[in-house]
């Protein structure tokens, strides 16, 4: 570029703040508010390479010698590869599980007519929407705790023995995906059922009149235009497999070691090194390593979505 | 003919049963929770938890009001933190998304951009904790619940969607008529907004009232416990109550009843919402479906 364009845009730059300041100036809160909680952490990921000292900041403290010094623990436990295999499996059972219930729900939705029936089942299967995980924990412990829990009841009362589930990890990857399918099946269909009230009438009209079955239609109208929905937010969903809600584990497992094997993930990992051991560089090495799969995870996914269906990506 | 509209009744019938049975999953476990907290201790320890209690007990509840000050210290923080938070957060959310809105806003791309990234690309936990900690100092205060939620870049895009919509002429002919760009802002785009904002100040309050990673992360005193966290750590520890004068003079020699209290502070926990949802619950279903018209 020549410098009298450069010096044409620098005084546009001037120009155009100072014609629409006003506008520039509101935008400014939200601006610092992101600098500081997204910008400034990304940044800061660098302290998995110091050896991070609470007085001098992030970006004061030393560097660490050698410079993956933090990172020597994290590839060789045992726990990293566990949390990343629970995290990343864990994900893919929720999205696969709810992925097909909350389609399953919109598709047979979209068949009841009665309007009063329909309203009443949208508000019973949202409201678990608006619960916290710690509320969900309660709900939980009230089905599967050993002594009074619904399920314990309910085997004895079929005569079989009752299981300590809180000691039972191999049971635990489903019992949480039937959890993350109760609270967002709901709302997941949302979305789902405004696709299929798009759909052209029509196309149910012509496909009664040559005797398709509703189950039919279902399956060669509804569920067709549901594809492309489906396919985005599932590679959308892809793009965020290495973040686990923890909410969800902390509330729900909360510290009960015996359950770790199949429930502890990348984030509630993270929190237990930084908040109860205490040990920063391990916690920072293994939040950098987080965010760096997920980095890459999020362009590729974005860009098959783009790839799939054009401007579908989230950029 | 008799046939076909038989098949039809059939399919009718098959659609509905599956989908009233798993309505009714969805709100099961909130009736055993509420049927537990009204249950008699005893019984819950006998017979476990009970959707209509064989033993009618308000003693879990009683207890509860006996500890009056905790459970009201927690719901004065979970509603200080969700009344402010979701004001604040509303208006910071609007005011960023509206320069995004305007064509005669040149740079609206680049505070797209901005905002874009961030929902794209986070540095985790760990450097996020000690921005807040050793930067931000925003340690055990209600600021610390409040301030990290304060703009999330979904709601700004929600907005900005909606913002997009209108048309421009709008303020246009505004600004002709010597309106300046806060009167335009404030009076003219953010009422014809209502049905963005009012969904978004749903979203932002659902968060907040929800919201416990805050409480974990960056409260360690007490009395600044919202009552996710109350709850939490009732469900974790119940020993708070059997150190407590009250409930330990109260229960002398008696059981205490820590399963009851237990469903009953997550009864109370959940009522404000659930109390709220048939009002709410329509602006929520729309606002889910302005976010799925991807502007």
């Amino acid at each position: 570029m020549d410098a009298g364009r450069q010096r044409g845009k620098t005084k546009g730059i001037a120009f155009e703040l100072n014609k629409n300041a006003f506008l520039y100036l509101m935008a400014v809160p939200g601006l610092i508010v992101l600098f500081f909680f997204n910008y400034l952490p990304m940044a800061g990921v660098l302290i998995a390479f110091k050896n991070f000292d609470f007085g001098k900041g992030i970006f004061g403290s030393e560097w660490t010698k050698p410079i993956f010094n933090n990172f020597n623990f994290l590839f060789t436990s045992d726990t990293t590869f566990r949390a990343t295999r629970n995290t990343i499996l864990l994900n893919l059972l929720f999205i696969a599980s709810s992925t097909v219930v909350a389609v399953g729900l919109a598709l047979l939705l979209n068949e009841v007519r009665k309007k009063t029936f329909k309203k009443l089942v949208q508000s019973f299967t949202l409201l678990p929407f608006f619960v916290s995980w710690i509320v969900v924990s309660v709900f939980a412990y009230s089905i599967f705790a050993f002594d009074q829990g619904m399920l314990n009841q309910l085997l004895q009362w079929l005569g079989l023995s009752k299981v300590n589930w809180y000691n039972t990890p191999q049971a635990w990857p489903i019992i949480l995906t039937l959890i993350m399918v109760w609270k967002s099946a709901g709302y997941n269909s949302i979305l789902y059922i405004a696709t299929l009230s798009g759909v052209d009438t029509s196309y149910y009209e012509a496909a009664e009149i040559d005797g398709a079955t509703r189950f039919q239609q279902m399956r060669y109208i509804s569920l067709p235009m549901l594809k492309p929905t489906i396919i985005i937010l599932t590679l959308l969903a892809i793009g965020r497999i290495m973040n686990a809600d923890f909410g969800m584990f902390y509330g729900i497992i909360g510290d009960n070691p015996n359950l770790y094997a199949t429930t502890d993930v990348l984030d509630t990992f993270i929190f237990r090194n930084l908040r109860v051991l205490g040990d920063v560089g391990m916690a920072s090495a293994a939040s950098f390593y987080q965010s760096v799969i997920a980095f890459i995870l999020v362009l590729a996914c974005n860009r098959w979505a783009n790839k799939y269906q054009n401007g579908s990506g989230l950029f | 003919m008799t046939s076909k509209l038989g098949a039809i009744r059939y399919s009718d019938l098959v659609i509905y049963a599956i989908v009233l049975a798993f309505s009714l999953l969805c709100l099961l476990p909130f009736l055993m929770v509420i049927g537990g907290s009204f249950t008699d201790e005893l019984e819950i320890q006998a017979h476990g938890y009970q959707l209509i209690p064989g033993q009618f007990s308000l003693e879990a509840y009683h207890i509860l009001f006996v500890q009056w000050k905790v459970l009201v210290n927690g719901y004065k923080i979970s509603t200080i933190v969700t009344i402010v938070g979701t004001a604040a957060s509303v208006m910071i959310c609007a005011m960023l998304a509206y320069p995004m809105s305007l064509r005669r806003v040149k740079y609206r791309r680049f505070l797209s951009v901005y905002a874009m990234l961030t929902l794209l690309f986070s540095g985790g936990m760990v450097p996020w904790y000690i921005v807040c900690v050793n930067y931000l100092h925003l340690k055990d205060s209600i600021a610390a619940l409040i301030i990290p939620y304060l703009c999330s870049a979904f709601n700004v895009f929600l907005i900005r969607n909606y913002f997009q919509s209108l048309p421009e002429e709008l303020s246009e002919s505004a600004k002709i008529d010597g309106a300046g760009e806060a009167t335009i802002f404030f009076k003219i785009v953010m009422r014809l907004s209502t049905p963005v904002i009012a969904t978004v100040s749903l979203f932002i309050a659902l968060t907040y009232w929800n919201d416990w990673y805050l409480g974990v992360m960056l409260i360690d005193s007490s009395d600044l416990q919202p009552l996710q966290l109350l709850l939490r750590s009732i469900v974790s520890n119940i020993m708070f109550l059997k150190t407590s004068d009250a409930a330990a003079r109260m229960l002398s020699g008696s059981l205490v009843p820590s399963e009851g209290i237990k469903l009953a502070t997550c009864v109370l926990t959940i009522g404000p919402m659930v109390f709220l949802y048939p009002f709410v619950q329509r602006y929520f279903v729309k606002g889910i479906m302005i976010g799925a018209v991807k502007g």
